[in-house]
């Protein structure tokens, strides 16, 4: 138990990742991006080809990162100087880039075994005291001990950069101008902002983000496959009102730390649902549909309730009131 | 500052719905200038601050500013030389950022903006000394969202916002008319000051006469797509609605006198 919910985390600090680009879009743009479902196994695919024919894992890393941004703003032009609806240009961005993925990888699967990624490179330099160490707090416990701290630590330090540099750039007089953007393009464009530039910038910015995730996420699983972004605006979605929902989003840099705990607490939430008896690995999307619905009816649900029950009370305390008068 | 040079546009040409919002309209603004506009609705008002915003282009006919042809420009692009106040108080912030942040994004109008914070120590004593000539006491909620205020507080920040950063051009589309009595006076006076002080070039739509009588040097009074009345100096000051009314239905009544000669 306690092995796979290491797992979960592991993978979930990547995931944040993603998650964070879908807030950029879907929160400060107001932008329903679904470009995402593609740009996350463009991000994979091209990480794992270039791997494979002997690019360095950081450089395929980087080339993932350029993809993305590019298929981001191809959505962008489509919606802004194509005049497309924001959600069919981020589908057709979708479906296009099903076939210019294959189109990269050369084949449905591309797989990374025995091939250099980020995370085997950083397990050399990585002193194996420290894996013993705190694998030893698994094995007290009488659990299986993680293979590796070093991805856990890697990744937190490079999520957390990533949320830094983003509520950074949601400060700078461009990203101010972003939020403008997504918040009332009549008033932004009022005071000499280009949208049309700054939606494009957002979306690709979003879909670099994303496909960086996917990249990290074959390098993790050690192998890329053509279908492995189908259902991902859902999770990034899910990450999103999930950390919105437990932690807030009084601030931008409240809100960017809620999703990356969102991010998180989707992947333990999907590997303890994984371990109920009749749940199956292919009831994943079911299971995130249903959460994704919890996430959101229940905050209103109890919203509703409270605001009930402050009704109630004032009504009984103006009864008691007459009463005693 | 301002020209506006024999504009014409047509909405649905050729469609049963065609409809010619501006014919030939002609309008010069010296520096300096404050020009109230009335006229009643569907006369044009609003097609000819939006022709002027940039929001619309011409189908014949220029505009320029400080003598820089500025027809085709973008919106975008012009809103550097223009400050505007829209008449929904929704309209004029982002009601999900913060005050200093709605402050910062109105500073960068007439700058390039750049990869550095929107807001630091200095602006916002800067953003703070604007505030509180408004006299709102919004110079000590510069952290809150600007959705939280009232009509009558977003519409004060908006005209705040507008006019900070000097613009070569003012325009005031009815920014009163969504308020109570008392916010729109409150409003008004504002509008008053803050032009006088930066001896800002304005042209501003109002529904209320006196509003128009009582701001600003010059009257514009626009029908059916033309300028009808242009009265500046000291005529303007000493004119009342009755005058206004008068002149209306005299113009008006000519205008349908010929009309049936032309009927009948």
């Amino acid at each position: 138990m306690l092995y796979s919910l290491f797992g979960a985390v592991e993978s979930g600090v990547i995931y944040a990742i993603m998650a964070l680009g879908v807030y950029l879009t879907f929160r400060v743009l107001d932008f329903p991006d679904l470009t995402v479902d593609g740009s996350f196994v463009t991000g994979a695919g091209v990480a794992a080809i270039s791997i494979v024919n002997g690019v360095s894992p950081i450089v395929a890393t980087m080339l993932a990162i350029v993809a993305g941004f590019i298929a981001g703003c191809v959505t962008g032009l489509l919606h802004t100087k194509g005049k497309i609806n924001a959600l069919l240009s981020g589908i057709l961005m979708m479906i296009a880039l099903y076939s210019i993925n294959l189109r990269i990888m050369g084949r449905p699967t591309v797989s990374l075994n025995n091939e250099d990624t980020i995370f085997s490179q950083l397990r050399e330099i990585w002193p194996a005291g420290i894996d013993e160490f705190l694998g030893g707090m698994f094995t007290a416990v009488g659990s299986r001990a993680p293979a590796t701290w070093v991805i856990l630590f890697f990744m937190i330090i490079v999520t957390l950069a990533i949320k830094f540099l983003s509520d950074y750039f949601l400060k700078t007089e461009v990203g101010l101008a972003l939020r403008a953007t997504g918040d009332n393009k009549k008033m932004i464009r009022s005071f000499s902002a280009n949208t049309d530039n700054l939606i494009i910038l957002g979306v690709g910015i979003s879909n670099a983000m994303v496909a960086l995730s996917g990249a990290l996420i074959a390098q993790l699983g050690g192998f890329a496959d053509a279908s492995m972004g189908i259902g991902m605006i859902v999770i990034g979605l899910a990450s999103v009102i999930i950390g919105e929902a437990l932690f807030g989003k009084r601030t931008i840099v409240i809100t960017t730390l809620a999703v990356i705990g969102g991010a998180i607490i989707y992947r333990i939430v999907v590997t303890i649902a994984l371990r109920v008896e009749f749940l199956d690995t292919s009831d994943m999307k079911m299971i995130t549909a249903f959460i994704v619905m919890l996430a959101l009816v229940t905050p209103r649900m109890m919203q509703a309730r409270r605001d009930k029950k402050r009704r109630l009370q004032k009504r009984a305390a103006l009864e008691q009131a007459r009463e005693g008068a | 500052m301002l020209q506006v040079n024999d504009v014409s546009i047509t909405f649905n040409e050729g469609t049963p719905d065609e409809k010619k919002a501006l014919q030939g309209i002609n309008l010069k603004l010296k520096e300096g200038e404050f020009v109230t506009v009335i006229g009643s609705n569907g006369a044009g008002k609003s097609t000819m601050m939006n022709v002027i915003s940039g929001n619309l282009i011409p189908d014949i006919g220029d505009v320029t500013i400080s003598d820089k042809n500025v027809t085709m420009l973008p919106e975008y692009k012009r809103s550097q030389y223009i400050g505007r106040v829209f008449q929904d108080p929704m309209a004029g912030t982002a009601p999900a950022m913060t005050i200093e942040e709605n402050l910062a994004l109105a500073y960068s109008r007439i700058r390039k903006r750049k990869l550095i914070p929107g807001v630091n120590k200095q602006r916002k004593s800067e953003f703070r000394d604007h505030l509180s000539t408004l006299n709102l006491g919004l110079e000590n909620r510069l952290n809150a969202k600007v959705g939280l205020l009232s009509g009558g507080e977003r519409q004060a920040l908006s005209l705040l916002m507008a006019t900070f950063t000097n613009p070569n051009i003012l325009l005031l589309d009815e920014h009163t008319a969504a308020l109570d009595p008392a916010r729109a006076e409150l409003i008004t006076n504002l509008t008053k000051k803050v032009v006088e002080e930066h001896n800002l070039t304005t042209l501003m739509v109002t529904h209320n006469m006196q509003q128009a009588l009582d701001l600003g040097n010059r009257l514009i009074m626009m029908d059916k797509g033309q300028i009808i009345l242009d009265i500046d100096g000291e005529k303007k000051q000493n004119l009342t609605i009755e005058d206004l009314l008068k002149e209306f239905q005299r113009i008006r009544g000519e205008q349908f006198e010929s009309d049936r000669a032309v009927l009948g």
